[in-house]
Order: C-alpha cells, then sequence, then structure tokens
C-alpha cells in the first residue's frame, strides 16, 4: 500500500529522464533520487518523524504531475489578497508566468530552464544541513523549479507572494514545487508564501524553497498556512546567510489537515541576525508539527525564535527547536522559547528545545511551556461581565497577537491579524 | 438590595462560611472587618461567583433574584461588582479593548444597545478623570507591570465604567500608600449614589476613614458575630480584635 506512491514516482522520475529539461541539474537530480530511493517516505521510526506519521497521506493515490488546469478566473477568486504586491502564481508545483502578475523590473523571476543555470548549479539544494529524503525527493524532479533574483542594492518593497495552488476539484494532486531565491549584495525583499487548494479531494504538497542571503542582504520571509483539512502540506526551508544578513521569519498556520514545516537557517558568516517566529492554532484532527534549525556556524551572529500553539479538539502539535552552536561560532547569542497552550482535554503537543553548543564564549536560552489558559485571568474578565466564550477569545487571541505584533511589515500584519480574527 | 441568609461554604473539605446573615440596602456602606482567615475575602469571592468555593448552604438574593445559580458573567450583568484584592495581570489585552467588550455584553444583556466608539470614548474620558487615571495606562496590557496603586485605581476605573449596583471591594487597601488611597477612596466616593451600594472588605480601619460606613460588621470563624456604626471600626483599630475573638468564643462555647 504504502509503498504505491513511490513506485509511482519511480516511473514518473523514469519517463522525465526522458524528456529535453533533463540536462537541468541532471547531477543533483540524479543523486537526490538515488537518495530518495533509498531512504524512502519517513516513518515514525525516523527520530525526527516520531510523532508526524504520513502513512495515510502517501497510502493515497495522486496525480504525479499533472498540467495546470485553472482558469484565470480560479487563480484570480484563489489569490485574492488585501496586499499591493507581486503574485507568483503556481499550480500543481509549477509556476506559470502567463497566471502571475509580476513586474520584471523589480524582480526576476523565471523558471530554471530559462535562468541562469550557473546560478542554480552553485545554489540551489547545496550545502543542506541534513540528508533529508522529501527534500532529495523535491530535487529529483526540479527540473521546473522556479529561481527569485534579486539584483545588487535592489529594494523590492513589494511583497512576493507565491501562491502554491492545487487543483483537486477532480483528483488527488501531489505537487512539488522547487524554489531558489538568491538576494544579491545589499538587496531587501518580502517573500510570503501561501499555500492554496482548491477542490475537496486531498492534496499532498512537499516544497522546497532555498534562500540565498548574500552581504547585507535583508529579508522578511512569512508562510501564511490557512488550508483546508484534506491537505498535507511539508515543506522545507533553508535559509543560508552570507556576511551580515538579516531574516525574519514567521510561520503562521491557522488550518491545514497535516502540516509539517522544516526551517533551517544557517548563519554562514559573522554579524548574521535570524529572527524566528511561528504561531500555529490547531482544532478538529489537525496536525501541526514545526521542525527549526538555526545552524551557528560562525561568531558573533544572533538568533531569536518564539513560536506559540493554541490547541483545540484532538488537535497535535509537535515543536523541536535545533540550535546548533559550533566551535568556531564565539560570541554567539541564541534564544529560543516554545509556549503552548491547550485548549481540550484531548489536545496534545510534543516540544522538544535541542541545543548542541561546542564553542565555550556564547550566550544561548531556551525554555518551552505547555499550559492551560489562566483560570485566574478568565474568572478575572467573567467576572467584568465578559462571557466565558468571549474571554477565552481574549486571552488566546492576546496569546496569537504577540507573534503577530513582531510581524515587521505594516500591511502582513493588518492582514493577519484580520485572518487572525476571523479564526476564533 | 442584597440579603444574605445563613450562607455556608467551603473550599476543597474546609467550611469557611459557617451561616452569614446580611441586609444591604440601596444607598448603604458596610464595612466588613475581622481579622485574617475568618472569610471576609471568601465572602467576597463567593458573591462573585469564584467556582474554587462550593456553596453548601443558605441564600443570596440580590434585587429579588438568586445569584447562586448564576454565572460570574450573569452576576456581573445584574450589577454585582468585585474588586480584586490582587488583580489580575493579562498580557496582550488592554484595558480599553477589554472594556469595550464588557460594557457592551453588559448592556446586550440589559437590552441595550452597544456603544459606538466615539460614545465609549467619551464615556471612558470622563470614568477616567473621576478615578484620575492615565489613558497611557489604559491603552497597555492589563494591569502588567502595574504599581500596587495603579491596580487598584484601575479596578476602581472598571468600577466607574460598569456602574454597578453594588461594589463590592476586597482589601482594596492593601499594599497601598496614603496617597494612593486617598485617590482610591475619591474615586469610590464620587461613584456613591442613592440607588448603589458598597460592601468594604477590609482588615483595617484606615481606608474607613476615607470610606465612611453605615455599618460594620465583624467576621471571625466564619460568621459575623458583631456589628455596629464606624465607631465599632475605631474600637477595633484601638483594642484590635482578641476582645471580640473572646467574646464570640466564650458564646459558641
Amino acid at each position: 500500500m504504502t509503498t504505491e506512491l513511490k513506485d509511482s514516482l519511480v516511473q514518473q522520475y523514469n519517463t522525465l529522464e526522458h524528456q529535453a529539461e533533463t540536462e537541468i541539474l541532471s547531477d543533483l537530480r540524479k543523486d537526490a533520487f538515488t537518495n530518495f530511493q533509498v531512504l524512502g517516505f519517513p516513518t515514525t521510526k525516523h527520530e525526527e518523524w516520531k510523532y508526524t506519521n504520513l502513512k495515510q497521506t502517501i497510502a493515497k493515490a495522486y496525480e504525479l504531475g499533472s498540467p495546470a488546469s485553472l482558469s484565470e478566473a480560479d487563480v484570480k477568486s484563489a489569490t485574492e489578497l488585501p496586499l499591493d504586491c507581486y503574485k507568483v502564481v503556481f499550480v500543481n508545483g509549477i509556476f506559470s508566468p502567463s497566471l502571475s502578475d509580476i513586474d520584471h523590473k523589480e524582480i526576476d523571476v523565471r523558471l530554471f530552464g530559462k535562468a541562469d543555470q550557473e546560478l542554480i548549479n552553485t545554489y540551489f539544494g547545496k550545502n543542506l544541513p541534513y540528508n533529508d529524503s522529501l527534500i532529495s525527493l523535491n530535487l529529483a524532479f526540479a527540473t521546473q523549479g522556479t529561481v527569485i533574483h534579486v539584483k545588487a542594492k535592489k529594494a523590492v518593497v513589494r511583497p512576493i507572494v507565491c501562491f502554491y495552488l492545487s487543483d483537486v476539484r477532480k483528483t488527488n494532486v501531489f505537487a512539488q514545487p522547487s524554489v531558489l531565491v538568491v538576494l544579491e549584495e545589499a538587496s531587501h525583499a518580502i517573500l510570503v508564501e501561501i499555500n492554496r487548494s482548491i477542490g475537496t479531494h486531498t492534496s499532498f504538497t512537499n516544497a522546497f524553497t532555498h534562500a540565498v542571503l548574500k552581504k547585507d542582504a535583508y529579508i522578511e520571509h512569512y508562510k501564511i498556512q490557512n488550508d483546508i483539512d484534506a491537505s498535507s502540506f511539508i515543506n522545507n526551508t533553508q535559509l543560508l546567510h552570507e556576511g551580515k544578513s538579516i531574516s525574519y521569519t514567521t510561520t503562521i498556520t491557522l488550518n491545514g489537515g497535516l502540516v509539517r514545516n522544516n526551517l533551517n537557517i544557517t548563519l554562514n558568516a559573522e554579524h548574521c541576525e535570524a529572527h524566528l517566529n511561528g504561531l500555529y492554532l490547531e482544532k478538529g484532527t489537525q496536525h501541526i508539527d514545526n521542525h527549526t534549525l538555526v545552524d551557528h556556524a560562525k561568531p558573533n551572529c544572533f538568533s531569536n525564535e518564539l513560536y506559540k500553539g493554541i490547541l483545540d479538539g484532538k488537535s497535535t502539535g509537535v515543536f523541536n527547536g535545533k540550535i546548533w552552536v559550533r566551535k568556531d561560532a564565539q560570541k554567539t547569542n541564541a534564544f529560543q522559547s516554545n509556549k503552548n497552550i491547550l485548549l481540550s482535554k484531548d489536545a496534545s503537543v510534543n516540544t522538544k528545545p535541542q541545543l548542541e553548543i561546542y564553542a565555550d564564549d556564547v550566550k544561548c536560552s531556551h525554555g518551552a511551556t505547555t499550559g492551560q489558559l489562566d483560570e485566574e485571568a478568565l474568572f478575572y474578565l467573567r467576572a467584568r461581565g465578559v462571557g466565558i466564550d468571549t474571554a477565552k477569545k481574549l486571552l488566546v487571541q492576546a496569546i496569537a497577537f504577540d507573534v503577530v505584533d513582531k510581524v515587521k511589515n505594516d500591511d502582513i500584519k493588518a492582514y493577519l491579524e484580520k485572518l487572525l480574527a476571523s479564526s476564533f | 438590595m442584597l440579603s444574605i441568609k445563613n450562607l455556608h461554604a467551603r473550599i476543597e473539605e474546609k467550611e469557611i462560611l459557617r451561616g452569614i446573615n446580611l441586609e444591604v440596602k440601596a444607598g448603604e456602606v458596610h464595612a466588613i472587618m475581622g481579622p485574617n482567615g475568618s472569610g471576609k475575602s471568601t465572602l467576597a469571592s463567593v458573591l462573585a461567583g469564584r467556582s474554587e468555593y462550593e456553596v453548601t448552604g443558605g441564600e443570596v438574593s440580590f434585587n429579588g433574584k438568586n445569584i447562586l445559580e448564576l454565572s460570574p458573567e450573569d452576576r456581573a450583568r445584574e450589577g454585582l461588582f468585585l474588586a480584586f484584592q490582587y488583580p489580575v495581570e493579562i498580557p496582550g489585552v488592554s484595558t480599553i479593548n477589554f472594556m469595550k467588550t464588557a460594557v457592551n455584553e453588559v448592556r446586550e444583556y440589559r437590552g441595550m444597545e452597544a456603544l459606538d466608539a466615539v460614545s465609549f470614548l467619551k464615556l471612558m474620558k470622563e470614568k477616567m478623570k473621576l478615578v484620575e487615571i492615565d489613558e497611557s495606562l489604559l491603552k497597555r496590557s492589563l494591569n502588567e507591570g502595574f504599581s500596587g496603586g495603579e491596580k487598584k485605581r484601575n479596578e476602581i476605573f472598571q468600577m466607574a465604567m460598569l456602574e454597578p449596583k453594588l461594589a463590592v471591594l476586597d482589601e482594596t487597601d492593601s499594599g497601598l500608600d496614603i496617597d494612593a488611597l486617598r485617590i482610591v477612596a475619591n474615586g469610590v466616593n464620587k461613584l456613591r449614589k442613592k440607588d448603589n451600594a458598597v460592601i468594604v472588605v477590609t482588615h483595617y480601619q484606615r481606608l474607613l476613614d476615607y470610606i465612611v460606613p453605615d455599618f460594620v460588621h465583624v467576621l471571625y470563624k466564619g460568621r459575623i458575630v458583631k456589628s455596629g456604626t464606624k465607631e465599632l471600626a475605631f474600637e477595633l483599630e484601638e483594642k484590635g480584635y482578641d476582645w471580640i475573638k473572646a467574646e464570640a468564643d466564650a458564646q459558641t462555647v
């Protein structure tokens, strides 16, 4: 049963190898595919996948590489957003230039086939911290990947929003968007990733985003996940920091059946800064798993991470936050906090901070808590005439807004606040 | 307005209130005094509906309604207000936002229209002046990082906003210096009307210099063992509680 998807992927890979685009990343893809064949889909026996079970997701039959079938009108309604932004539209994992809305004078967005091959070969899928089977799976099929290239000293003011749309109106769809983002020296960009399924069948997405921040580059990177329950969304994000670059990542999950976010940040030069914020609101039988890694590879870097979870119903959550401070990385400042509130008896969360420190002159701290809404606070609000449901809502919103409050971009913050207010 | 008859209550297995009787009429100020552990704060908590306390007997009628059957929010909506001894800090919820919600939920319960933003702001400014509280404080997270005086002033501000028929002030004087005490007491006095009433729960007489009671009751071992006028409070201040304890213990033996 569970090998079915893997078998059809092998078949698809073999077909792909006979097509014209086969030279793109050919060595990388070959190695990646061999690696995936050896490792297979992760199971709960794998330490990093102990609490997230893909068995049901991969047991289903999916349409692979199904062509773009969404009309302009479909896309328009699926990508509606109260933001002045560029829209980079992917349908079933593949970038569609004609359905996108991009100003090419501001940013360069193109399919790998039409891009600077040296740029792709230098960065995409290189120097990853883990040997991850799902990244390998994504890389193996990355002939139709997309590169977003921001030129040196260019500050792109409008957010660049990548929509990963899955057309599941007629069938289950497996999609693998592959995105390389290169921010040249002293450039500035705001990247937003939103995944949406259109229809009622199951979507299974295995996305990989590889962002490279060159010297003095600045990125705000938002993931806004608010998909249907019949969706499984796995994404791997790799941020590579070069000198004095700064990243603000915000991962907000409001809905979706199964979500696994792997966010890996490598601080690969001195004086880099990474700020990681996350929020997951769960209900029903949802499962949301955030695995983060901040790799302090060089001295004098700063990282600060705050993830908060609010879980209701029978939902389950996972937070795993790794911080590596390598031997050379003296004067590292690394902080991490994960706070969870369980609103029901049947909800649960597994949280695990993992600090591995090999340098001796560092400042690191971490903390993880799981609790319930403060009864005393609840009583206080009620004693002033606020009904119990509203009182709970106020307290839950307060926890959630604490994360949204850290969002740098005012327009995105306002959008998230609105989205949150309607999520309770 | 408030009629308490033979009220018994316990927390876990410990009986704390053992037959309280008290009548409060509109326009009156009652002080409830007593040594530590006599049940003063329990009485305040039971009236407000704190769930840790179990009422095991007796009745509490508030304007003709049996409030023991009501949720804490409905008691508040009926016009009962408890000023907390230890106001809770709630990060992320501003006093303004919270009060807007509270005022409008109370109005809805009473069949009144919700206040729009302009009317709410007007009401707020008026009450802020009354209790001498700064707007910047109200914009901040509820009580978070407030000084003791600021917290108590915020309680009285909320009381002013909600215009309760009966306010129960639970040790509002605790932790206040004399200036803060005066401001808080002034606020309470300005809110006094013919048709509302106040119960002041306190260990010390000094608050009663500012909020002058019509009646003083002494609570001991879960019962009111002595009632009198404000002179009783002076007597307690002078002589302490031992003589009352002795008197009460002699009667029960």
